[in-house]
């Protein structure tokens, strides 16, 4: 169906160079450093695998990427459903259709650390709605001192902003399911829950993968948003794979060890994601037939 | 059809979807309301945050600090006076632009010929070449954020906006590729073909004819492009230090000796805020398209 041409190259070509210069070169330079010691003045001594060695054997890391595999996981669990059962109750047209859509991608264009600072303020228990309704109800809240708070900050938060994503997603798909499957559910007398675990459902699986591949890669590598509500705090309770990395890279300069931490890193994300990009070419294709 | 069949798009409530018994009558009724009630609370939940800033950014920091009020008592404008006035803050609203501007022409120039080759031809390598373009969207900032500030200083660009731009193509141009390729797969070959036929040469046929075709799709892929640029913060704090400083770096300077300048930290938050909405607003009849027609 396609035409093979081996000019298309040409096509290529100024992506390839564009990526190639923002992306290989510094993903060569965290090699470089990944293998070798320094000990400042730009020497640098070649220290083979050390690193990873290190990494592999520090709690620090295991302990980061659990907190990280956790996050992601609760993140999926509750955003995945409710972005659907937003997206079901979305209404299809009109003016209300459009103030939805406006309200919910309000927070998808709000620069991170706004983000982060809006949850800030409306957490703290003096100044903040959120924490001051909280503590006037009788409850000890507050994410600056207590982990299990922090943690519940900032998921509420996540969820806040990037519920909407997967709701678009979702009604997106549901709004391209032709009229006719609903009225052929109609004269079988489907219930509710049939029509939507074989006609709504099925017809979402396609931009669901994408909404679950878009929300694990981005959960994964959050660092704004949690760096200014709690700076990874308290103690290390939030502190996520990427806030480790750049406290590692940039605050403590070990310039070894976090670049074998970003490989590794880089490397758990790619496989994740291959797997779930490989699920869904394979819908596309199933799709296509 | 007879007069039982639901109107297109209403399939999904369900009371519409639901045999005609007469219990379902008095379901009917009721449903509607349930949808409006989970949208109701999840709205509410998406706005009163927001609101919560924009209350606090018309209060002075004696109101905010002394009594808490769902509303400010004494209107004051004086925030937004402090930062508009101040050459300090709002070149960092001008700064942000220009680079959200840059990257946006940058993303579309390479990724709209590049989307054209993936729909259209195969070559050598494509697929893995597809993939590994869709690795860089993978790939977390927190990663690059050393390489790159060692990569631009030393090629003399540190502070500079094109620096932030062009640091921001590494999640960009993969995605504009992504969205573009999408809608361009759906373009039928035979206008290619007709066109070639007619004596169009490459570049005049797909400035003059396939552009149009897909101008829905390039305004999606530039929506995400705006999106993504304008609201990271990683890289473009650390490509920068003064001339090319985003505004969102700049709120930082909001905690002073004296503590956290709440008023004007609040207020410098919404109008971070008020870009994005004038760009919903202008493209908020195609965001459903394009996400159906694009694959984000």
């Amino acid at each position: 169906m396609k035409t093979v041409n081996e000019k298309a190259w040409f096509l290529v070509l100024p992506v390839l160079l564009l990526v190639a210069f923002s992306a290989v070169i510094p993903l060569m330079t965290v090699v470089n450093y990944s293998v070798q010691d320094s000990f400042g003045n730009n020497q640098f001594f070649w220290a083979g695998l050390l690193w990873f060695e290190e990494m592999l054997a520090s709690d620090r890391m295991w302990n980061a990427l659990g907190r990280q595999l956790v996050f992601s996981a609760i993140i999926l669990a509750i955003e995945i459903p409710l972005g659907i059962l937003v997206a079901l109750n979305m209404p299809q047209k009109g003016f209300w259709s459009s103030f939805c859509l406006v309200a919910m991608s309000l927070p998808l264009l709000i620069p991170w650390n706004v983000v982060g600072t809006i949850w800030q303020i409306f957490g703290r228990v003096d100044i903040g709605l959120l924490g001051y309704t909280l503590d006037a109800l009788g409850l000890d809240y507050n994410y600056t001192q207590d982990s299990l708070d922090a943690w519940i900050t900032v998921v509420v938060m996540d969820v806040w902003h990037w519920t909407s994503l997967v709701a678009l997603l979702a009604y997106a798909g549901l709004r391209s399911i032709p009229d006719a499957y609903y009225q052929a559910a109609k004269i079988d007398q489907a219930s509710r829950w049939a029509v939507f675990r074989y006609i709504e459902l099925p017809k979402m699986a396609g931009v669901l993968m994408i909404a679950i591949l878009l929300r694990f890669m981005d959960s994964f590598m959050i660092y704004t948003e949690p760096f200014v509500l709690t700076g990874g705090g308290p103690g290390n309770a939030t502190t996520f794979l990427s806030i480790d990395l750049v406290k590692m890279a940039l605050g403590q300069f070990d310039l070894g060890p976090a670049a074998a931490f970003s490989l590794m890193y880089f490397l758990v994300i790619l496989l994740i994601s291959w797997v779930f990009y490989t699920i869904m070419t394979n819908l596309d294709a199933r799709d296509a037939k | 059809m007879t007069d039982t069949v639901s109107a297109p798009g209403a399939g999904t409530i369900p009371g519409d979807v639901a045999p005609a018994k007469p219990q379902a009558k008095s379901r009917k009724r009721f449903r509607p309301n349930g949808s409006a009630i989970v949208m109701t609370i999840y709205l509410l939940f998406l706005l009163v945050p927001i609101y919560w800033l924009l209350n606090m950014s018309l209060k002075t920091n004696t109101e905010i600090l002394g009594t808490f009020s769902l509303w400010p008592r004494n209107l004051t404008l004086a925030n937004y006076e402090t930062i508009l006035t101040d050459p300090a803050w709002y070149t960092g609203y001008i700064n942000s632009i220009t680079y959200v501007t840059m990257n946006v022409v940058i993303t579309l120039a390479v990724a709209l010929p590049a989307a054209y080759a993936f729909s259209r031809y195969t070559f050598t390598g494509d697929k893995h070449l597809f993939f590994w373009l869709l690795t860089n969207r993978m790939a977390p900032p927190a990663v690059f954020a050393l390489p790159f500030f060692q990569l631009y200083s030393s090629v003399g660009l540190f502070d500079t906006h094109i620096a932030v731009a062009l640091a921001h193509c590494l999640f960009n141009v993969p995605l504009a590729v992504w969205i573009l390729e999408g809608f361009m797969r759906g373009v039928p070959k035979e206008i290619d073909e007709t066109a070639y036929i007619d004596g169009y040469s490459f570049s005049r046929f797909f400035i003059r004819i396939f552009m149009p075709l897909i101008a829905s799709g390039i305004g999606v892929a530039a929506f995400f492009a705006f999106m993504f640029s304008w609201v990271e913060l990683l890289l473009s704090r650390t490509l920068t230090s003064v001339d090319a400083k985003p505004i969102a770096a700049t709120m930082t300077r909001t905690v002073g000796a004296s503590g956290i300048d709440w008023g004007v930290l609040a207020a410098a938050g919404v109008l971070t805020i008020v870009p994005g909405a004038l760009v919903i607003w202008f493209v908020r009849n195609y965001i459903a398209k394009g996400f159906a027609l694009g694959r984000v």
